[in-house]
C-alpha cells in the first residue's frame, strides 16, 4: 500500500492550485469539462476505496452513480425551490440504502463471483429505470430546476453559475478526498487495508470482517451518489445509460489506468481518460485506435498506473535532494 | 475522410454557385451592414452523430449527404463558405451534454446537426434551447424533441415516431388485417411507434390480440414467435431497426411464419437491411415517409448524386440529411449569410418548402415535417411503393407550446 | 394445443441454452480455466464473425469460409497472448480487464477500417437450408439444430480434452499452480500460449457458426460479453459441466421468462444469476 510522502502532498497541493486557478484561464467549454471531470473523480475516488483498498473489486458501481441521479431527478423533478440540503440529505440516505442493501447480498461471495454479483445487481437496477413506465423510461428524465443553496434567507452559491458550480464540485472532491485519507489513516481504514491483503488472518485475529466490508462499501456506495446527485444537478438531464455495465466498466479502468489503492490515483486516471475522449477524436475518425494503444502502453509500461509512474519520480527527485543535502552537511 | 471528397459537382452547377457568389457580392455592397456583421468567415456548421458503433451507417450517410446537398450550392451557405466541426456521437447519453457543449461553446458552431439517437437528442435539445443555437435535427424521432422540447430555434427534417407508425394501422385496416400482434422493442421509440399505430388502429375497428414488447436491444426472439404462431393473428405489426430487424425478418421467415401471417412494420423494419435480409424480406410491407424507388424527379437526382459522391447507395437517412442540408440553405439565402439574425432566419425556415427526394414537405408548427406516408412491399430486395396512405400527415406535437 | 405450445418453448429454451454454451465456450478456457478476466471475448467472437462474413463471401461456402477462418483466429488469438497477455500472468488480475478492454476498442476499430460498418448476413448453405414444420403454421430451421448439434460436439470434446487427456491435466494444473509445472519442465509459456488461442479460437468459432442467424454488424461482440460471464460465473469458474448445465438454465430461464413473465423478461437472467450466487458462492459446480 502507498503511503503519501511529503514529495506527493506537494505534488498533490501544486494540482489543487492549478484547478484552484484554472477558471480565471480556461474557455468556458474547459471549465465545464473540468467540472464534470471532477465529479466523475468523486465517483471513481469512491470506488478506489473498494477496489484498491479493501479488495471488493464491484463491477456495478455506476449502479450508485445512477441511483442518486435518479433520485434527484425523480423526487424533486419538479419542484420549483429544490432545497439543497433537503435533496442532498434524502438523495444521500437513500443511496445509503441501496447500498446497504446490495452489500450486504453480494459480500457473501469474494473474487470473481462478488464482481459478477455486483454486476447483477447493477443490470436488475438498469432494467428497472430502463424499462419502467414511470421514470421517462431509456428517454430518461430531466430535472427541472437546480437545487438551491440557502443559509436562512442569502443564497451561498450559485448552481446556475458555472464558475460557482466548479469551486462547489471542487470543494466536494477535496471534502471527499480528505474524508476518504482520513477514514483510511483510523483504526477502520488499516482492518480494510489488512482485509484485502488477506482476510483469513483479520478474520482470525477476531475481527468479523464482512461487517467491515460492508460498512466500506455503504460509504462507496453514499458517495457514488453524491457524484450522481452533482452530475444531475449539474445537467439537469438522467437516463439509465448512467447505470449501464459500460459506466461501471469505465470507473474500473479509471481507476486502474490512474493507480489503484492511492486515491490520487483514480483522479488522475479520470482527468487522462476524459480528456483523451475530447482530444483525440480530433485527429482521426478511428481514435479508439490510440486509445486501445495508450491503455495497452500504460498496463505494460507503468505497473501501478500513472500513480505509480508520479511515485517513483517523486521518490527519485527526492533521494536526489536528500544526497544533494548530505553533501552540503 | 469522405467529406474531403467532392461529391459530384458538374461544371454547371459550379458556374451557378459563382454567379450566385457574384450576384450575393454585389447584393452585400448594396446593403453593407449585413455583411458588417455576418462579415467574410466561414459559417460553422457543428455536426454530432454517431461514427462508431451500431449507429454509425446511419450517422455517416446523414453527414455525406448534409454535405452533397451543400455543395451542391457550391459549397456555400447565404454565400459564405462553410466550416464542418464533425463530433462522433458515439450515441452515449452519458456523454451528450459534454460534446454539445464541446460544439456550441468550444467551436462556437453558428448551426448544430445531430443526433440519431434519441436520447442523445434529449440532451442535446435541451442545451441548444437555452443556448438558442439553430438546431437541425436529421433523425432522432423521439415524439418530445418537437412535441413537449419544441422551440423556435429546433427542427426536424425527419420523423417523430409517431409519423411512421399512425398511418400504419389504417393501411393495415384497408389491407384487411383485424386481428393483430403488436411486438415492438421495449424503448421509446418502439413504445412511441406501437403507440401510434395502436391508436388509429382501434379507432378504425382493429382489434390487438396481443401486445408484446420485446427487450432492446436484444435479438433472440424465438419464444417470441412460438407465441404469435400459437396466436393465429391475421397480421403482426412490429417495430425493429438495425441488425435487429434483420435477424426479425429472418427469424420469422425461417420459422415459416411469413406464409400464413403477413408481417408489417415501421419502414426501419426493411430500410437500409434488405440486403442482408434477402429472401426473408420478400413480401413485408412498411410504412415511411421515404422508399427508395419513389418515382419523383428530386429523388432519381438525389439518388445518383449520392451514389457519385459516396459510392453507396442512398438510405432514408441519407434523405434526412440531405433536407437538412436543404433547410439550412433556404435559413442562410433569406438572411443573406447573416447569422445573427436569427429571427428572420428563423421564420424563413418554418415558412421553407423543402423539395425533397421523399417529395414536397412543409414543416409544422413544432417543425417538424408535415409529409406523406407510404405503404411499401419489398420486391426483389427494393421497397416498393404500394401507395400513400396519408397524405400531409402531421406529428400531434403534444406539449408544444409554440405557434 | 396448450401443451405443445409448451413443448415448443422447451425445445427453445434448450436450443437457445446451447447456443449460449457456444458464445460462452471459448471464454470457459480463458477465463474459466485459466482464470484470465477476457473483457476481449466479444471482440473475438466478432471477428469470427467477419471472418466468416469475408471468407464465405470469397469462397461462396460457409463451412470453406469456415475452414479458412479458423486458422487465421487460431494465429489471431496467439499473438495477441504472445504479444500482450503474456505479460499479465504475474500481475494483479486487474490489469487484465484494462488491457483486453483496450483490445476491444482496437478490435473494432479494425473491424470499421476493414470491414466498414453495414448490416450483413452470412447465406445458410443449400444442405442445412430447410426447415422440419412443427405445427400447422411453425417451423424449425435446420440451421439451429446444426447449431444446436455443433454445440454438444464442442461441448463433448472440451470436456474430454480438459478431464480426460493428460494436456488437459497438465493445462489444469498449470492455471493453479504455474511455477510448479514449470519446474516438472513443461514450457508453461507454449501451454498458455495454446490454451489462448484455443480458447480465442472457440469464441470466433462461435462467431462463425452463429452468423448465418445473427447477421454481421458494428458492435455483436459488446452484447454476447456479459451473458458469456453470466454462463461461466454461474456453472462456476473452471467447471465445463457447470458452463454447459448453467448455459441450458439460462437458456431455459429467458426463454420462459418471456413467456411467463414479460414485462420482467430482461431481468430474469441476472436474478436468477444473483439466486444461484446467493444460495451458492462458488457457483453450481465450482470448488471452494
Amino acid at each position: 500500500m502507498h503511503t503519501v510522502t511529503r514529495p506527493i502532498i506537494i505534488f498533490l497541493c501544486i494540482c489543487l492550485v492549478m484547478l484552484l486557478l484554472f477558471p480565471a484561464v480556461g474557455s468556458p467549454f474547459y471549465t465545464e469539462l473540468v467540472t464534470r471531470i471532477m465529479i466523475l473523480s468523486i465517483f471513481t475516488i469512491s470506488l478506489d476505496l473498494l477496489i484498491g483498498f479493501t479488495g471488493l473489486v464491484s463491477f456495478g458501481h455506476a449502479a450508485f452513480f445512477g441511483i442518486g441521479a435518479y433520485l434527484l431527478a425523480i423526487l424533486f423533478n419538479d419542484v420549483e425551490h429544490i432545497n439543497y440540503w433537503w435533496s442532498l440529505t434524502l438523495t444521500l440516505s437513500m443511496t445509503g440504502m441501496a447500498a446497504l442493501v446490495i452489500g450486504w447480498l453480494s459480500i457473501r461471495t469474494s473474487g470473481i463471483y462478488f464482481i459478477m454479483l455486483t454486476l447483477a445487481f447493477a443490470q436488475m437496477c438498469f432494467y428497472f429505470f430502463f424499462e419502467s413506465p414511470h421514470f421517462g423510461g431509456d428517454d430518461g428524465i430531466f430535472l427541472m430546476n437546480k437545487p438551491e443553496i440557502m443559509l436562512g434567507s442569502r443564497q451561498l452559491v450559485d448552481l446556475e453559475n458555472e464558475h460557482h458550480y466548479y469551486y462547489f464540485v471542487l470543494a466536494w472532491l477535496v471534502g471527499v478526498y480528505l474524508f476518504l485519507s482520513m477514514i483510511l489513516r483510523a483504526p477502520f481504514g488499516h482492518v480494510l487495508i489488512a482485509i484485502k491483503a488477506n482476510e483469513q488472518r483479520v478474520r482470525a485475529l477476531g475481527y468479523s470482517t464482512p461487517h467491515y466490508k460492508l460498512v466500506s462499501f455503504v460509504i462507496a456506495g453514499t458517495i457514488a451518489g453524491l457524484a450522481g446527485f452533482l452530475e444531475a444537478a449539474h445537467t439537469s438531464f438522467v437516463t439509465p445509460a448512467y447505470l449501464g455495465w459500460h459506466e461501471s466498466g469505465m470507473a474500473i479502468m479509471m481507476v486502474i489506468l490512474g493507480g489503484m489503492g492511492t486515491l490520487f490515483g483514480p483522479v488522475i486516471g479520470t482527468f487522462i481518460v476524459v480528456l483523451l475522449q475530447d482530444f483525440l477524436p480530433g485527429f482521426t475518425e478511428h481514435w479508439k485506435l490510440i486509445m486501445g494503444g495508450i491503455i495497452i502502453g500504460v498496463v505494460l509500461f507503468l505497473p501501478n498506473g500513472v500513480a505509480g509512474l508520479i511515485y517513483s519520480l517523486t521518490n527519485r527527485l527526492s533521494s536526489k535532494s536528500k544526497e544533494a543535502g548530505r553533501e552540503h552537511v | 475522410m469522405s467529406d474531403q471528397k467532392k461529391p459530384g459537382i458538374s461544371r454547371r452547377d459550379i458556374l451557378k454557385g459563382g454567379a450566385a457568389a457574384a450576384g450575393l457580392a454585389t447584393a452585400s455592397s448594396l446593403i453593407p451592414t449585413r455583411f458588417a456583421i455576418g462579415g467574410t468567415a466561414k459559417v460553422k456548421v457543428g455536426i454530432l452523430l454517431p461514427y462508431t458503433g451500431t449507429y454509425a451507417k446511419l450517422g455517416t450517410n446523414i453527414k455525406d449527404a448534409l454535405q452533397l446537398r451543400i455543395n451542391e450550392n457550391g459549397g456555400k451557405l447565404g454565400g459564405r463558405e462553410v466550416e464542418y466541426v464533425n463530433i462522433d456521437s458515439e450515441a452515449a447519453p452519458p456523454k451528450a451534454s459534454e460534446l454539445t457543449n464541446k460544439l456550441i461553446k468550444k467551436e462556437q458552431v453558428d448551426f448544430l446537426i445531430g443526433p440519431v439517437h434519441s436520447v442523445v437528442g434529449m440532451a442535446m435539445v435541451k442545451i441548444a434551447r437555452k443556448a438558442d443555437v439553430i438546431t437541425v435535427i436529421p433523425n432522432a424521432g423521439a415524439n418530445g424533441l418537437t412535441g413537449s422540447l419544441c422551440a423556435p430555434n429546433i427542427f426536424r427534417t425527419s420523423f417523430s415516431s409517431y409519423q411512421p407508425g399512425f398511418p400504419a394501422g389504417q393501411a393495415m385496416l384497408e389491407d384487411g388485417h383485424k386481428n393483430v400482434v403488436v411486438m415492438y422493442w421495449n424503448y421509446g421509440f418502439g413504445k412511441e411507434t406501437a403507440a401510434a399505430f395502436k391508436s388509429s388502429f382501434l379507432a378504425g375497428g382493429g382489434n390487438i390480440v396481443k401486445e408484446i414488447p420485446t427487450p432492446f436491444p436484444k435479438v433472440e426472439f424465438q419464444a417470441y414467435l412460438t407465441e404469435v404462431a400459437a396466436l393465429k393473428p391475421d397480421a403482426v405489426f412490429t417495430f425493429y431497426a438495425g441488425g435487429g430487424a434483420v435477424k426479425f425478418v429472418k427469424d420469422y421467415a425461417a420459422a415459416g411464419l411469413n406464409k400464413t401471417i403477413p408481417l408489417y412494420g415501421a419502414g426501419f423494419l426493411t430500410e437500409g437491411v434488405t440486403g442482408a435480409q434477402g429472401a426473408a424480406a420478400e413480401g413485408v410491407r412498411t410504412t415511411l415517409h421515404y422508399a427508395d424507388s419513389l418515382d419523383l424527379p428530386a429523388n432519381h437526382r438525389f439518388r445518383e448524386a449520392f451514389m457519385k459522391a459516396t459510392g453507396n447507395p442512398a438510405d432514408v437517412y441519407a434523405v434526412q440529411g440531405y433536407d437538412a442540408g436543404d433547410l439550412l440553405i433556404q435559413g442562410m439565402a433569406a438572411v443573406e449569410g447573416d447569422v445573427k439574425a436569427k429571427a428572420e432566419m428563423i421564420k424563413a425556415m418554418e415558412g421553407a418548402t423543402i423539395d425533397s427526394p421523399r417529395g414536397k414537405f412543409t414543416f409544422s408548427k413544432a417543425h417538424n415535417p408535415i409529409q406523406d406516408i407510404y405503404l411499401r412491399e419489398v420486391v426483389n430486395g427494393q421497397n416498393q411503393v404500394v401507395r400513400t396512405v396519408q397524405k400531409a400527415v402531421e406529428d400531434p406535437a403534444k406539449g408544444c407550446k409554440i405557434g | 394445443m396448450e401443451s405443445s405450445f409448451y413443448l415448443i418453448q422447451l425445445l427453445n429454451g434448450i436450443q437457445y441454452g446451447f447456443l449460449l454454451f457456444l458464445l460462452a465456450s471459448g471464454l470457459t478456457l480463458i477465463f474459466g480455466i485459466m482464470g484470465i478476466i477476457n473483457l476481449a471475448h466479444g471482440a473475438f467472437y466478432m471477428i469470427g464473425a467477419y471472418l466468416c462474413y469475408w471468407l464465405t463471401g470469397i469462397t461462396g461456402n460457409l463451412f470453406t469460409g469456415i475452414l479458412l477462418a479458423i486458422p487465421l483466429s487460431i494465429l489471431f488469438g496467439y499473438a495477441v497472448e504472445r504479444l500482450a497477455i503474456s505479460h499479465l500472468y504475474k500481475r494483479d488480475h486487474l490489469y487484465q480487464v484494462l488491457l483486453t478492454y483496450a483490445l476491444i476498442l482496437i478490435a473494432n476499430e479494425l473491424q470499421s477500417i476493414f470491414w466498414g460498418n453495414d448490416v450483413h448476413s452470412v447465406p445458410i448453405p443449400e444442405l442445412l437450408k430447410g426447415a422440419i414444420q412443427l405445427t400447422d403454421n411453425q417451423a424449425y430451421p435446420i440451421y439451429r439444430l446444426f447449431i444446436s448439434a455443433a454445440c454438444v460436439v464442442i461441448a463433448i470434446a472440451m470436456y474430454w480434452v480438459i478431464q480426460k487427456t493428460r494436456l488437459g491435466m497438465t493445462i489444469r494444473a498449470g492455471a493453479s499452480n504455474r511455477e510448479m509445472v514449470q519446474a516438472l519442465g513443461i514450457n508453461i509459456n507454449w501451454l498458455f500460449a495454446i490454451v489462448f488461442s484455443m480458447g480465442a479460437t472457440l469464441a470466433a468459432l462461435a462467431g462463425m457458426l452463429a452468423a448465418p442467424v445473427n447477421t454481421v454488424y458494428p458492435g455483436i461482440g459488446d452484447n454476447i460479453l456479459i451473458i458469456s460471464f453470466v454462463v461461466v460465473v454461474i456453472g462456476g469458474i473452471g467447471s465445463i459441466k457447470g458452463a454447459f448445465i448453467g448455459a441450458l438454465l439460462i437458456g431455459l430461464a429467458d426463454t420462459f421468462g418471456k413467456v411467463l413473465l414479460p414485462e420482467m423478461a430482461s431481468m430474469v437472467v441476472y436474478a436468477l444469476m444473483a439466486a444461484v450466487l446467493f444460495w451458492r458462492p462458488q457457483g453450481l459446480f465450482g470448488k471452494v
